[in-house]
């Protein structure tokens, strides 16, 4: 059984991984919700010697992490993070799953009451091939939306400047932010030329 | 089970016995001056003797965990889908031991077992046993088979609660947990159906207080009660009515108050092969240990403060359909060990079974197992 990739876009250069690694202080806690196979957990483990848990709803998901040798705890995410208590842990990261999340406002404040900052990646719908497609009339497929809209698990798709929008209406400060493409930032107009948006963020106070 | 087209096996195995003249003293504040211990070994120890596993035994189990006897073909250990040669927990890797537990009816010292200082069985007067006092007496054995830390101690149910007490009480000789179908400690619920069984056997007439021995009779419509409530709990709703539905043994109802369903007759058999092997005090001192276990007690009942001495790396698996220890209990485990840090995963198999599924062959609850040793071989 292999376990699917979170993104194929992103498994070579692992662009994400890196700059969500640059972040972390090294040694600190860390909580990846929808961890995939766990390869971001063995990616920090390596790089930041963090102590880090994913969780998974997948059964091949969870044999991965375990096969990986990744700390794995089998829950459903969209019923919240209840067995954990607020501030256990120093970084909550949703790498790639805000996109598939049905209580998308819920996971992001669960996130800043376990953990001290919040770590979201997601697939950037403002991409310019993304705006292409749909002006040509078709639902977008592309490298990191690699799903027909009729077997995506992506139901809550959002652009960059949609995410600011929502961090300032919800009560989040976003601290730092990197938009890729191809594994390259990208600096001048992310929203239309980033396919890849990553977002660190804490509590507004 | 069957022993064709299920991959290698252990094969024929043979039952050991090792004495011990060192006495133990138990939680209870009783002891036993000498006893011995039943066991089989599986597999080979390697040199430097790190590549031993123990698998605790739940309720009604004993140490003949995998294989068979060469006398009796068919005596199939009760763990057997689970261990051997490429099997989950495979025994070209790890050297694999079972061991009755004290107060056990299949060789260990036990209520049955007679008394140096009499000459009676013990009975009524065997010690009241306590997950802790199993765990002493299997930290002996290992000591004598010069094995210093367990690669990994692993169990489900009670055996379970014994490899969390592993962990705790002897966190320097465990270095893996594997924990599947447990809980922290029995509910409400849960001592009230051992109480029904335990009063279904002391109420036997022919229980005479637990020295039944002597008067060379056997509390067997106790015993087959008690065995018939036990096994409700074991399976789910579901699993009796897939398995038996309201089938009538006849085929119509017969107006009377012996067997017309399907699921009676099973029960009834059931219980009648359990009275022809079980030792009644056994049962009786095992639904005790379940009652008692509790390593939170000792910490202001607080798990997470009892789970701070535990440095092992943890699998914990519980099974959806599984009413008596539930997801949930086990959730509690994994909370106390995260909010120690400690290395955990833990999996919740959709299994229709009931309590029953840690014992059956679900390919998914393998391969965790399968795959957490192999991470656990890595390391050796």
């Amino acid at each position: 059984m292999n376990a699917t990739p979170r993104n194929p876009a992103t498994l070579n250069g692992r662009p994400d991984f890196e700059a969500i690694a640059a972040w972390i202080r090294p040694g600190s806690t860390v909580l990846d919700l929808g961890c995939g196979d766990g390869s971001l957990l063995a990616y920090l483990a390596e790089k930041v010697q963090v102590t880090g848990y994913g969780i998974e709803i997948s059964d091949s998901n969870v044999l991965a992490c375990v096969r990986n040798g990744v700390n794995v705890i089998q829950s459903d995410l969209d019923r919240g993070l209840a067995g954990f208590d607020a501030g256990s842990f120093d970084y909550v990261i949703l790498s790639q799953t805000l996109q598939a999340m049905r209580n998308t406002e819920a996971i992001v404040q669960e996130m800043l009451r376990v953990g001290r900052e919040g770590i979201v990646t997601f697939p950037n719908f403002g991409h310019w091939e993304s705006r292409m497609q749909n002006l040509l009339g078709r639902m977008p497929v592309s490298d990191s939306l690699p799903y027909q809209w009729y077997d995506t698990p992506n139901i809550h798709l959002c652009t960059v400047k949609d995410f600011k929008a929502f961090c300032t209406t919800h009560a989040v400060r976003i601290t730092d932010s990197l938009v890729l493409h191809r594994g390259r930032p990208v600096s001048i107009l992310p929203n239309l030329l980033g396919s890849l948006a990553v977002f660190r963020f804490e509590r507004a106070s | 089970m069957n022993r064709e087209g299920h991959g290698n096996f252990v094969g024929a195995v043979k039952p050991q016995s090792m004495h011990f003249d060192q006495p133990l003293s138990f939680r209870s504040g009783t002891m036993l001056r000498e006893y011995d211990l039943a066991y089989e070994t599986y597999g080979t120890l390697n040199a430097d003797g790190s590549n031993a596993v123990l698998v605790c035994h739940a309720l009604n189990a004993s140490h003949h965990v995998a294989g068979w006897y060469e006398n009796e073909p068919d005596n199939i250990g009760w763990w057997d889908n689970m261990i051997g040669p490429g099997k989950p927990l495979d025994t070209r890797h790890f050297f694999v031991i079972g061991v009755n537990n004290l107060g056990g009816c299949f060789g260990s010292t036990g209520p049955a077992t007679l008394n140096p200082e009499t000459g009676k069985p013990y009975g009524s007067s065997f010690p009241v046993v306590t997950v802790q006092d199993w765990v002493e007496a299997q930290t002996r054995l290992a000591d004598r088979l010069g094995i210093k830390r367990f690669a990994a101690v692993m169990g489900g149910s009670l055996g379970a609660m014994q490899a969390l007490q592993w962990t705790i009480s002897h966190p320097e000789r465990v270095a893996n947990a594997v924990v599947v179908a447990a809980a922290p400690k029995l509910s409400a619920q849960n001592i009230a159906f051992n109480e029904v069984a335990r009063q279904a056997i002391t109420t036997d007439p022919d229980f005479h207080g637990g020295d039944f021995y002597e008067h060379g009779v056997v509390p067997k419509r106790g015993l087959r009660l008690a065995r018939m409530i036990g096994h409700i709990t074991y399976l789910s709703d579901d699993a009796m009515m897939e398995k038996f539905g309201r089938t009538l043994r006849s085929g119509s109802i017969n107006y009377h108050f012996d067997v017309d369903f399907e699921v009676e007759s099973y029960l009834r058999h059931q219980g009648d092969k359990f009275a022809e092997y079980f030792d009644a005090n056994t049962y009786l001192l095992i639904t005790r240990a379940l009652d008692y276990f509790d390593p939170a007690r000792d910490s202001g009942d607080n798990l997470t403060s009892a789970m701070a001495a535990a440095t092992a790396r943890f699998l914990v698996v519980s099974f959806t359909s599984d009413w008596r220890f539930s997801p949930e209990r086990s959730r509690e485990i994994v909370k106390a060990l995260l909010d120690n840090r400690r290395h955990v995963s833990y999996a919740e198999v959709d299994a229709p079974h009931g309590h029953d599924a840690f014992l059956l062959e679900d390919p998914r609850y393998h391969a965790l197992v399968r795959s957490f040793f192999e991470q656990v071989h890595a390391r050796l």
